[in-house]
């Protein structure tokens, strides 16, 4: 790693590599953007727009409460599917602004099955009724991912027996935009996990429309109403990466802030948990730490009111904002190494590659320096 | 003439819950299903997988109570491989469990079980100052209660009601004549909704300092705890500390004084003076307290014996799937069960709402299998935690039983009621917050001398490990069971409180807890089935929880035979 070149060769090997593997995605964002009427011009002049716009500083709180007499209310179906009601208990937890003031000022929680008052055939009728005078309006959360085994049958919800692939595709039909809140709705999640018995897939995957992701189990309550409020203040769909999550939130790896970087860069790993190093705050990697393959703001945002994250708490990052990172990152105690990741595809730019390129030989370069420095240290 | 009313979705919950039920020509309950409408298959996406990684992934069968599973499914496999923790280790899983229940079981009465006992429409005509009168009969420091902050809540309400979008308060069944509440009462409670949403995030804080976040911590392992730089770290220490006693507050003037006044004002209202009609109740010992103590003991309780408590047999726990969307020829004990999915869909029938598809209770109509003891059902729950260790003689539960009987002026007979599992869950919580600094002040002793949390966990690939845990989670006892076969798991079957509490009915005909605590009950209105839905809630459903599956015996998952709209 001593020229730009030999970077640039590297993260070209790699790339080539990544080419031969079968694409996740079985259209790419260009034929996307095409079936949707968007030119590759009006999605370079939106994408900077909206990239000026996410320029703006975080904390986001600071932005969410300046904006907050922008704001509109805006009707928001909460729907629950295949899931473990995680996500809404992150949601629960935000603070910036706080639940209430959510709910009082700045949305219209028109369903939302764990805090509703209603039940029932009277719930059900709630959705009904949001669904039909809120057409085109609404904003649609998703908790869960969709059973789709067997016509979608392992889950269904409400007096009238529908399936949840159904209420899905009826309810996506008629927003304004829809948010999978965390990894399942995202990407299937547990469930999906080998052998994924009921047929779990991400919403993305069963509605025909845009969808942004918040990867995550959960996604941090900021990262939700981050992205809540964002749709709020701008009425639009922030910039969002090739996994079709917001850059704001998903644009850098964990890895790149993590506090324990400068340990990583140093050479010194936790060897076992609770040994010298682990009490010292030394790098995770050596115990299975998937910063360095994970895209997600934690370690500047944190979790529960910025009280701590996993690897603050002395466990490595278990990569939950990834897609397929139940199969792909087990065993979770245990480093990857140089192992191919999903995280690059064909259209990922050459820049990104090299970095990552250089992240995992760079890994690989202190794992073994640190395998040599081991003898010293005992 | 029968009528066969449907509640689906129950709403306040975790999960996907239908309750139907037949009332007579007086609307009185004669029947009861209940039943779980969605399946995950999380235990056999555990198969093959290393056990390390089980804590991690059994996490997910619930984000409410996200901690219990991650801790029992990581001391199945300690126990499976025969580790021994650290004291420091057992002593921060307990501090992390005392936070878990600070913020569970608020949450479940104000959020979740709350608007079954506070009418919100009912409190906007309070009157604010004689509101905070009120609130002085319940305690002496009243939290949130005040004149000015009433009349703050009350108008802010008003003017969010005014816009004419209830939102989340839409549509429910206000007005019923089964809340009680006087308005001024109810505008105490619904400040307290609010204010217990601020109080939540700080104890989910608590949970967070030693655990990365909330919900879904990481600093469990097989072997320990990882959050070793916190433990040593004074100013982490404190900040638990301090974060304790700002929720601890809230528990005892607001939670606490929310409970006596609602034993006052419900104390004669029949639909929550029943409701405990399986009286058999099991708990098991947790919340290390110190070396070799428990803050809660162990027992069995059958027939509501309180005298005749025996100790837990773990061998007598045996599942039943007769009614069930599984098939199998008996009930099976979860070391070796089986679980293979038979959906047979709805059937249609007339309802209060005209025709809907309806469970089939003669024949399979739910994805919760029917753990039985003995053969028998079981509850399971704060109350059977309670009278368990009532039965024990436990002095700090015996004291707290007592003393919140004489407070309300109610007889022992009215723990057994919806309105006495409402209450226990409130003491639990009192007591656990109180007691759990004996666990908080053991830690700081002990690292004086001691600062292990791991011990590295070692698998033999060419040995079979066999293993469980059995905890108390904030709905009651978990059980998780491990078998592991050529050093990954060959087995796995986690028996949950929401299970025993909402199975179907059994191969003999006996019913579970949630199917026999609605039998006799009479509604006000059977279109609008309040006392139904606030029966279910004081259970605290988590129905994630308990729809699991274990082990397919190769049989492809291609061959399962499932129809959506029944044979």
């Amino acid at each position: 790693m001593d020229t730009h070149a030999a970077l640039y060769e590297q993260g070209k090997a790699r790339l080539d590599a990544l080419r031969q593997l079968a694409p996740r995605q079985q259209l790419s964002l260009v034929e996307k953007m095409q079936q949707h009427g968007i030119t590759r011009r009006d999605f370079m002049k939106w994408s900077a727009m909206v990239t000026g716009m996410l320029a703006l500083p975080l904390p986001f709180s600071n932005l969410v409460a300046e904006a907050a007499e922008l704001a509109d209310r805006v009707p928001l179906i909460w729907l629950h599917m295949a899931e473990c009601t995680g996500c809404s208990e992150s949601l629960v937890r935000a603070d910036t602004p706080n639940l209430d003031s959510l709910i009082f000022d700045h949305i219209s929680l028109e369903y939302h099955e764990t805090l509703m008052a209603a039940a029932g055939w009277q719930a059900e009728e709630n959705l009904e009724h949001a669904l039909e005078t809120y057409k085109g309006r609404y904003l649609l959360a998703v908790e869960g991912a969709v059973p789709t085994a067997n016509n979608g049958s392992f889950l269904t919800v409400g007096c009238k027996g529908h399936t949840g692939l159904e209420i899905i595709k009826h309810a996506a039909d008629g927003a304004a935009a829809i948010i999978s809140v965390g990894t399942c709705a995202s990407f299937g999640g547990v469930q999906a996990a080998y052998p994924n018995p009921t047929g779990a897939k991400g919403v993305h995957e069963v509605v025909s429309k845009p969808v942004i992701n918040l990867g995550g189990c959960p996604p941090s309550e900021k990262n939700i109403v981050g992205t809540l409020m964002y749709f709020i203040m701008f009425g639009k769909l922030p910039a969002l990466d090739m996994f079709n999550r917001p850059k704001w939130a998903y644009g850098a790896r964990v890895h790149d802030n993590c506090e324990r970087r400068g340990r990583f860069d140093a050479g010194e790993f936790v060897e076992e948990f609770g040994d010298h190093g682990a009490k010292e705050g030394y790098c995770l990697y050596k115990v299975g730490c998937k910063g360095p393959y994970t895209y997600n703001n934690c370690p500047t945002e944190r979790f529960n009111h910025h009280t701590s994250w996993p690897v603050l708490a002395g466990h490595g990052c278990m990569g939950c904002s990834e897609p397929n990172f139940w199969d792909d990152m087990a065993d979770f105690e245990k480093p990857l190494g140089r192992q191919l990741l999903h995280g690059l595809d064909a259209t990922a730019d050459t820049v990104g590659a090299v970095i990552l390129g250089a992240t995992v030989v760079g890994i690989g370069a202190h794992a073994v320096a640190s395998i040599f420095a081991k003898p010293l240290e005992e | 003439m029968s009528k066969r009313v449907v509640i689906d979705p129950i709403t306040r919950i975790e999960g996907h819950l239908r309750i139907e039920v037949e009332v007579d020509e007086n609307n009185v309950i004669n029947k009861a299903w209940s039943s779980s409408t969605l399946w995950r298959g999380i235990e056999v996406i555990l198969k093959g997988r290393t056990p390390m990684d089980v804590g991690l992934i059994v996490q997910r069968i619930c984000g409410v109570c996200t901690y219990s599973h991650y801790r029992c499914g990581t001391e199945a496999v300690e126990n499976a491989l025969g580790i021994q923790i650290p004291l420091n280790a057992k002593y921060l899983r307990s501090l992390m469990q005392t936070s878990l229940y600070m913020h569970d079981h608020i949450v479940h009465f104000y959020h979740l079980h709350g608007l079954d006992w506070v009418d919100v429409v009912s409190a906007l005509s309070a009157d604010p100052a004689k509101a905070a009168q009120v609130a002085l009969k319940y305690t002496d420091k009243p939290i949130a209660a005040g004149e000015g902050e009433l009349r703050a809540v009350q108008e802010r309400v008003k003017g969010f009601v005014e816009t004419g979008k209830l939102g989340p308060f839409a549509n429910a069944y206000w007005g019923n004549g089964t809340y009680k509440f006087t308005p001024e009462q109810n505008l105490i409670a619904l400040s307290h909704y609010l204010k217990a949403l601020e109080v939540q995030r700080v104890a989910a804080e608590m949970l967070a300092i030693f655990g990365g976040k909330q919900p879904h911590p990481q600093s469990l392992v097989v072997g320990g705890v990882t959050s070793v730089r916190d433990m040593l770290s004074p100013a982490r220490l404190q900040e638990w500390k301090q974060k304790h006693a700002i929720v601890t507050d809230f528990i005892l003037r607001a939670y606490q004084a929310d409970i006596v006044m609602a034993a006052e004002a419900f104390g004669g209202e029949a639909s929550v003076l029943g409701g405990v009609n399986v009286k058999n109740f099991m708990a098991t010992n947790d919340f290390v307290l110190a070396n070799g103590e428990y803050l809660f003991d162990q027992g069995v309780i059958m027939k509501g014996d309180l005298a005749g408590v025996s100790d837990i047999n773990p061998e007598l726990i045996a599942e039943d799937v007769s009614h069930a969307w599984y098939s199998a020829d008996a009930p099976q004990h979860p070391y070796d069960g089986t679980t293979i999915p038979n959906y047979t869909g709805f059937v249609e029938r007339d309802t209060v709402y005209g025709k809907l598809p309806t469970l089939d209770g003669d024949g399979k109509y739910s994805w919760v299998k029917s753990p039985r003891y003995q053969g028998e059902p079981v509850e399971v729950g704060p109350l059977s935690c309670l009278l368990v260790s009532y039965a024990r003689g436990n002095k700090v539960v015996v004291d707290a039983v007592n003393a919140l009987l004489a407070r309300t002026g109610l007889p022992v007979e009215a723990l057994f009621t919806t309105l006495g599992r409402t209450a226990a869950r409130m003491l639990q919580t009192v007591i656990v917050a109180q007691e759990g600094l004996r666990t908080f002040d053991a830690l700081l002793t002990n690292i004086q001398s001691d600062e292990t949390t791991y011990v590295k966990p070692h698998i033999d690939p060419s040995k079979e490990y066999v293993g469980h845990a059995m905890i108390e989670a904030p709905r009651g006892m978990l059980s998780h069971w491990i078998r592991i076969k050529n050093g990954v798991i060959e087995n796995y079957q986690a028996v949950v409180p929401t299970t025993w509490n909402a199975g179907p009915v059994d191969a003999n005909g006996k019913i579970g807890p949630y199917e026999a605590s609605l039998i006799g009950l009479k509604l006000e209105d059977p279109t609008k089935p309040l006392e139904v839905i606030r029966i279910i809630h004081s259970f605290d459903p988590c129905m994630a929880c308990s729809v699991h599956v274990m082990d397919f015996k190769g049989q492809a998952l291609s061959e399962f035979r499932v129809s959506p709209n029944g044979q």
